[in-house]
């Protein structure tokens, strides 16, 4: 089982969170600074799990994570789940992501958080891996926002928006995530 | 219409969606906090709105503020609203926000239980997807308990994106309803099969899931997965399937050995490290398994150790850190093989990452013997002073105390080495682990005895340097090595060189900033120092010393009496006037120290930690009973004030237990005595425990090394414990010269090693002898102790109540509870809880109100069935279905056997109707036993086959009917989900707390004589909603049959006059004239539902049809034919059709024009409006569109597609009913129904 999800970037600031049990609000922000300070002071040639930090879980979960130019994604999983598994399928998530947004970056996340949700939802269910064929996820995500679509979305103008964030000078504009290389030597799951 | 209609507009009055809301977060860097909460002020304001677009807007800005920590509960409510928005994108919105915020406590959540069902039958199957991804977050056992039939049905929808979502959920469901594991289990089996491979990852994940929590449950399935896993393909079902072996294996050794075969294949052809390293894991708890370590798996356990050597030396972290944590499961079984891996392992503690380190150190652990443990340590010990992180430090200290401790010490060969590895570890700076030392220090000196002198030394040193350790307050962690050194020195005092130089140590000044607890061990141990003190000196004539030792007592105690810690303060106080009074003594020259020295005889033994649990209760003792009577509540006011001594009153019971006890404690205590008195592990209160250890028997070969007290002690703060690895180097040698001497001596004579420890080390390992007699002091325990070990599992996993045997067939009370059809029943629990109290008070009608109850129940049971049965498309899945379905109600596959023999099929227009009404039919005790389940015959498997292979017979023919069928499944859907007017009402808001309904009952008394009575439900289920105008309309009528006398009733015939309109089908080839057999015979005093299915032609007016029932009446001697004449009443509100319907459309409808109205009004109905509203739904089924105040739409379909819309308005007793429908006749008809049940009431 897959207890949480958390996306954040290299200063600690959440994108995404997503906790399959229940925990106050309070106590989702500590856990998210909690796994912050333990991910963000390892070095990126160290290895990608960690005994879970003393808000979440036990000694049975693990933290599983990687580390996307300005984010890291981090996994929150018990023993029953394969620890390369989940690399591979955090990177079938990112590259999801990639596909969904064409060359996803860090302010796709940040403007858009309820699409990443909603691919993720297609991902992992309730603490469950659902589907790790990119191709499916892809093709059910896009029918949904088809049908967003057809029933006008809920702005009109969702490439508005969009295109006035491109458009906007914010100091910190992170650079793309880039997939290409971060391409770190994971045994691949030969195709799902 | 005075309704309020929301219309779904398309202006958009927002002007900040999430986009914005982000931006305006960015730009407003500093006043952030300030920001949001003006947002929110906005977000108030739009959900205040109307306008569902607006909400779902605000909803979605909500759930990201929930991910900045803002808590948006106050929204709950809003979050429903939009959930239950009829277009996609806004339920979406919803569901996300719900499944991010919605927990169990969240009491909005039981208002979504209709919602979530009518999501779950959507025909778009994204609506489904949203909905389960939703209630996978939040659902509780209310909605598990609620929704497991639904949720099941799902398990073999079409889609397989629904299918996949579907099966996983049912983890959750069986997490929070366990009593529907059992039940759905078959399917989820089936599914494990299923053609869509993401299914079947979903069946395998949710499987491993279970098995892994009560993997003994799941054996049953090994052959299963076992195919599985040699068949599929897909690495990541592979994986989980290699997991879920690797729970199982522990308990089926045979399957280990089947495994370890196409395991090995596995780790030699995959390319996929993940795979590679799940199969040697498996293959790992699977030698662990067959521990009995058969020569022709070490192989096996090479190959594993070989391929992990591969990993942990591969530059990869992951492969490294994972190849560790392989390693140190094989160390368990099997250390031989990771011992020689030695060199890489210790080469990991430099890795320069902290995980890799720790998992080193978790290798160490195994990896230590009697020969290397000195080696370990100290280059462990190199590594604290190295270690630059507390955390990492902390973790290098455990682990040492763990490697020296496991065991009972059992690699310890000298324990002169262990006490100063101890007291170096003192000198960590900041240490968290200070009382983890002190126990350590506590245990060693107080069992084995050998080393007391030394530690006694050694401690003393502590106490005189203890400014060393207390130094810096901040530091305090450490501190707690005092308390343990306190105590030594005073227990053990004996061995102190110079008690009095110890004795002023402790009652130094400096003292007083200890933390409380430790002073109080401070002044404890300086009265038994003082006590040493006294006692040294009883020889000496000139009694200075003594009375110097009483002095520095009376001296420093004072400091003692004025702490804050009442421990110490009562103590100190205690002891000072103890030391005066023995001063005044010592003054008139008395001699006193052997009184003083008697305040502290006798020896403390560890107790076993789980002792006190295993204290056997004695014979004729309740925990439980009261030992007084509980005191009455106005009492228990009155006694608030005294609170503060509440923790007292355990106390006064339990004087009370030992008072009963006496002679059994008694006893006790001399068998107690008597056990220690045999057990050579115990140690008797000798005076000299250096004898103890010649007396052990079997010891005398090991040479006691006489400890050294000459060798200086060091002054602490310079290593020390190095010099004992050199002196061991020596004495092993020495001892190995005089083996071997020993030897050539006795050559044939058997070594003698210490059998009871098998350690697989080396030869060698059996030769090093321990410099101290590793004689430890077992733990007492209670005797009669319970050896149960049943306390490893946590009371509160939520696993616990999944673990359910899955292989004992289903029985008939084991279903999932299926939804009512009508209003009444959604409101169940108060009707329930009103038929009660009626029973109270009319014990006369209980039996028949609870028979009708469980018609009920039946009946549902025979719709899920049904429903299931229509969805069927292969045979092979129709005949699995059946074995599910048929489980709940087996009997009644039986019944229908034993019906077909005597009535063979032959039609293919009614047999399916048939079908389901015969397999609804299983006898049922009713007046006798109205309490108690069906009594029903119990089920078997041989049955389950019988029957359903009959029914694979029946539905060849029946096929071609049923797929047609299939097609009107959605309508049914619809009809199933409209249930529930009430808690429609409630869902929308506006009814809050309301008076329990009144039961209601649709079944009305069709005709009675003495021997039977027959009930009828009108048009329970209608098939053909729509089309099919020309073959007319199908209406089912479920009548109850009831014997009532004493003789059994058999050849019972249904038969009704066809009229023009309206005709009971019959099967295929009878005459219009023939009655259709009743399916079933019934006993006196039993009674049973049949259904029949008639054809009608024009629903707009009100039919009756006269009927006749024949039957035999058989007697013990003779048997008469008699028959029943009856009229079938079918009204118009028969045949409409409970259908929801949102307010857009409902408006839409009305401002349509093709209605026609009618108005009718009632005068003098007395009951709460949601009484009337729910009668109508109840009776004349309709469901509430919206409802404000004492006003409510309401609206209902006819089996032809009619629109009937209601708006009920009521004031004072008076109801206005103004209604419309596109039929006026059918619309005057219903309306003279409705009157006529309010005028009834």
């Amino acid at each position: 089982m897959i207890k949480a999800i958390l996306i954040f970037n290299n200063h600690g600031k959440p994108r995404l969170i997503r906790f399959y049990q229940y925990f106050s609000e309070d106590m989702q922000q500590q856990i998210i600074r909690e796994t912050f300070h333990l991910v963000s002071k390892r070095d990126d040639n160290v290895c990608n799990f960690l005994e879970g930090g003393s808000l979440i879980g036990g000694s049975d979960y693990k933290l599983i994570y990687r580390h996307y130019a300005t984010l890291y994604f981090v996994f929150c999983v018990d023993s029953s789940e394969s620890e390369l598994g989940i690399l591979d399928l955090i990177q079938v998530f990112v590259e999801t992501l990639d596909k969904c947004f064409e060359n996803v970056c860090e302010l796709d996340l940040i403007f858009h958080m309820d699409k990443v949700h909603y691919i993720l939802q297609e991902v992992v269910m309730g603490g469950m891996v659902l589907e790790t064929n990119m191709n499916e996820i892809v093709a059910q995500v896009e029918v949904q926002n088809r049908m967003e679509k057809s029933e006008g979305g809920l702005s009109a103008a969702p490439a508005r928006a969009v295109s006035a964030v491109k458009n906007m000078n914010l100091p910190e504009i992170p650079r793309n995530i880039n997939i290409g290389d971060i391409n770190i030597k994971v045994p691949s799951l030969s195709p799902f | 219409m005075a309704l309020k209609i929301v219309k779904g507009s398309i202006d958009r009055m927002f002007d900040k969606n999430l986009q914005d809301l982000v931006r305006g977060i960015r730009n407003h860097k500093e006043d952030e906090a300030k920001y949001i909460s003006t947002c929110i002020d906005e977000i108030k304001q739009e959900l205040k709105q109307d306008n569902i677009a607006v909400k779902a807007n605000a909803v979605c800005k909500l759930t990201y503020l929930q991910m900045l920590g803002y808590d948006v509960s106050w929204a709950a409510f809003n979050i429903v609203e939009v959930m239950s928005s009829s277009k996609f994108t806004y339920k979406r919105i919803g569901y996300l926000a719900a499944s991010q915020c919605f927990h169990e406590s969240t009491d909005v959540i039981m208002l979504t239980t209709n919602q979530i069902r009518k999501d779950l039958s959507s025909p778009n199957q994204y609506d489904t997807g949203v909905a389960l991804t939703g209630l996978s977050c939040f659902v509780t056992p209310d909605l598990a308990r609620d929704l497991a039939n639904d949720i099941m049905t799902l398990m073999s929808h079409t889609k397989p994106y629904i299918r996949k979502k579907a099966v996983l959920i049912m983890y959750k469901v069986f997490l929070k309803y366990p009593e529907s594991l059992r039940p759905a289990f078959p399917r989820l089996k089936e599914k494990l099969e299923d053609p869509d491979p993401g299914v079947q990852s979903a069946a395998v994940n949710v499987i491993c899931e279970l098995a892994r929590r009560n993997p003994k449950n799941y054996l049953s399935l090994a052959p299963l997965f076992f195919k599985l896993m040699t068949s599929s393909t897909n690495n990541w079902v592979l994986i989980k399937i290699i997991k879920l072996f690797g729970a199982l294996t522990p308990l089926e050794p045979r399957l280990g050995k089947k495994l370890i075969e196409p395991l090995t294949n596995l780790i030699h052809s995959t390319s996929a490290m993940s795979l590679l390293y799940e199969c040697v894991n498996t293959v790992i708890a699977v030698l662990i398994s067959l521990s009995s370590g058969m020569p022709n798996h070490s192989a096996s356990i090479q190959l594993c150790v070989q391929k992990l050597r591969i990993l942990i030396e591969d530059s990869d972290q992951n492969l490294k850190y994972l190849g560790l944590l392989a390693m140190s499961k094989i160390l368990k079984t099997h250390p031989k093989s990771v011992q020689s891996h030695k060199d890489l392992i210790l080469q990991c503690l430099d890795d320069k990452d902290e995980s890799i380190r720790l998992r080193a150190l978790d290798l160490l652990y195994g990896m230590v013997s009697k020969k290397n443990l000195m080696e370990i340590v100290k280059k462990l010990m190199l590594h604290v002073d190295k270690a630059e992180g507390t955390t990492y430090r902390d973790e290098l200290l455990t682990k040492i105390i763990d490697i020296c401790s496991q065991s009972n010490y059992q690699y310890i060969t000298n324990f002169e080495w262990y006490i100063s590895i101890l007291v170096e570890l003192t000198r960590l700076e900041g240490t968290r682990h200070g009382h983890l030392i002190a126990s350590q220090m506590l245990d060693v000196a107080i069992r084995v005895k050998a080393i007391r002198a030394f530690a006694v030394a050694q401690m003393a040193t502590l106490l005189d340097n203890a400014h060393l350790l207390t130094g810096n307050t901040q530091r305090n962690g450490i501190c707690e090595v005092l308390y343990a050194a306190a105590w030594i020195c005073g227990e053990f005092s004996e061995h102190l060189e110079n008690p009095m130089q110890t004795l002023e140590a402790m009652l130094r000044p400096k003292v007083a900033t200890l933390p409380g607890h430790i002073q109080a061990v401070y002044v404890q141990n300086a009265a038994k120092l003082f006590a040493t003190v006294l006692k040294g000196e009883e020889g000496n004539t000139d009694g200075t010393a003594a009375q110097e030792a009483s002095q520095l007592m009376i001296d420093r105690l004072p400091l003692f009496v004025q702490s804050a810690n009442l421990e110490v303060q009562e103590r100190a106080s205690c002891i000072l006037q103890l030391v005066k009074y023995i001063q005044k003594l010592q003054q008139k020259d008395v001699e006193v120290a052997e009184e003083v020295n008697a305040l502290f005889a006798g020896e403390l033994n560890p107790v076993a930690p789980k002792a006190q649990k295993k204290v056997p209760v004695p014979e004729g003792l309740d925990l439980d009973a009261w030992i007084n009577e509980p005191p009455s509540e106005s009492e228990s006011e009155d006694e608030q004030p005294k609170a503060i001594f509440a923790k007292e009153e355990p106390k006064h019971s339990r004087p009370r237990h030992t008072e009963v006890d006496e002679k059994e404690l008694a006893r006790r205590r001399e068998a107690r005595k008597q056990e220690q008195a045999n057990n050579p592990f115990y140690i008797k209160a000798s005076p000299s425990s250096q004898k103890v250890y010649q007396e052990a028997p079997g010891v005398e070969h090991i040479p006691v090394v006489q400890i050294d007290l000459n060798v200086p002690l060091k002054v602490p703060g310079l290593p020390m414990s190095d010099q004992y690895v050199k002196m061991e180097e020596e004495r092993r040698q020495k001892e190995r010269a005089e083996k071997k001497k020993k030897e050539k001596k006795k050559r044939k004579e058997k070594r003698s090693g210490r059998g009871k420890k098998h350690d697989s080390a080396p030869e060698s390992e059996e030769d090093i002898t321990p410099a101290h007699m590793v004689d430890i002091v077992t733990e007492e325990m209670p005797e009669n102790a319970l050896p149960s070990d049943d306390d490893e599992r946590d009371p509160t996993d939520p696993h616990k109540a999944l673990d359910i045997d899955l292989d004992k067939p289903l029985a008939d009370s084991e279903k999932l509870p299926v939804r009512s059809h009508r209003a009444a029943e959604s409101q169940k629990s108060p009707t329930d809880g009103e038929t009660e109290n009626a029973t109270l008070q009319e014990p006369k009608k209980k039996s028949s109100k609870e028979k009708r109850e469980k018609k009920k129940d039946k009946e549902r049971d025979r719709k899920k069935s049904k429903e299931e049965k229509k969805k069927k498309k292969h045979k092979h899945e129709d005949k699995e279905e059946d074995l599910l379905g048929g489980q709940a109600d087996e009997p009644v596959l039986q019944s229908e056997e034993t019906s077909q023999v005597a009535d063979p099929p032959t039609s293919s227009s009614t047999t399916a109707e048939e079908a389901a009404t015969v397999a609804a039919a299983a006898p049922e005790p009713s007046v006798t036993a109205p309490d108690s389940e069906p009594d029903e015959p119990k089920d078997t498997e041989m049955e389950e086959t019988k029957s359903s292979k009959h029914k694979k017979k029946k539905q060849k023919k029946e096929k071609e009917e049923k797929e047609k069928k299939k097609k009107k499944k959605h309508h049914h859907h619809h009809h199933h989900h409209s249930d529930g007017a009430g808690e429609e009402s409630v869902q929308n808001g506006t009814v809050e707390e309301e008076e329990p309904l009144p039961p209601m009952s649709n079944y009305c008394l069709l005709a009675e004589n003495s021997y039977i009575k027959m009930m009828m439900e009108d048009a329970d289920e209608v098939y053909d909603i729509q089309g099919n105008l020309q073959d007319g309309s199908q209406v089912v009528v479920s009548v109850i049959f009831e014997n009532k006398c004493n003789s059994f009733l058999k050849s019972m015939e249904f038969n009704v006059l066809d009229s023009l309109n309206s005709k009971l089908q019959r099967p295929e080839g009878s005459g219009p004239h023939d009655g259709l057999v009743v399916p079933f015979q019934l006993p006196p005093g039993v009674s049973n539902e049949a259904r029949f299915v008639f054809t009608v032609q024009s629903i707009v007016m009100p039919q009756k049809l006269k009927g006749t029932l024949t039957f035999i009446v058989k007697n013990e001697d003779d048997s008469t034919h008699e028959k029943l004449d009856f009229k079938l009443h079918f009204t118009c509100t028969s045949y409409l059709i409970t259908t929801p319907c949102y307010s857009d459309a409902f408006a839409k409808l009305l401002e349509s024009g093709d209605l026609k109205s009618s108005s009718i009004r009632l005068e003098g109905v007395n009951m709460p409006f949601h009484h009337l509203l729910a009668r109508i739904c109840f009776h004349h089924h309709f469901s509430v569109v919206e409802r404000i105040d004492s006003c409510a739409s309401m609206y209902s379909r006819s089996i032809q597609g009619h629109h009937v819309c209601l708006l009920v308005k009521t004031s004072a007793q008076t109801v206005s009913i103004d209604a419309k429908c596109d039929e006026p006749t059918l619309l005057g008809n219903v309306l003279d129904e409705i009157k006529q049940t309010f005028s009834q009431c």
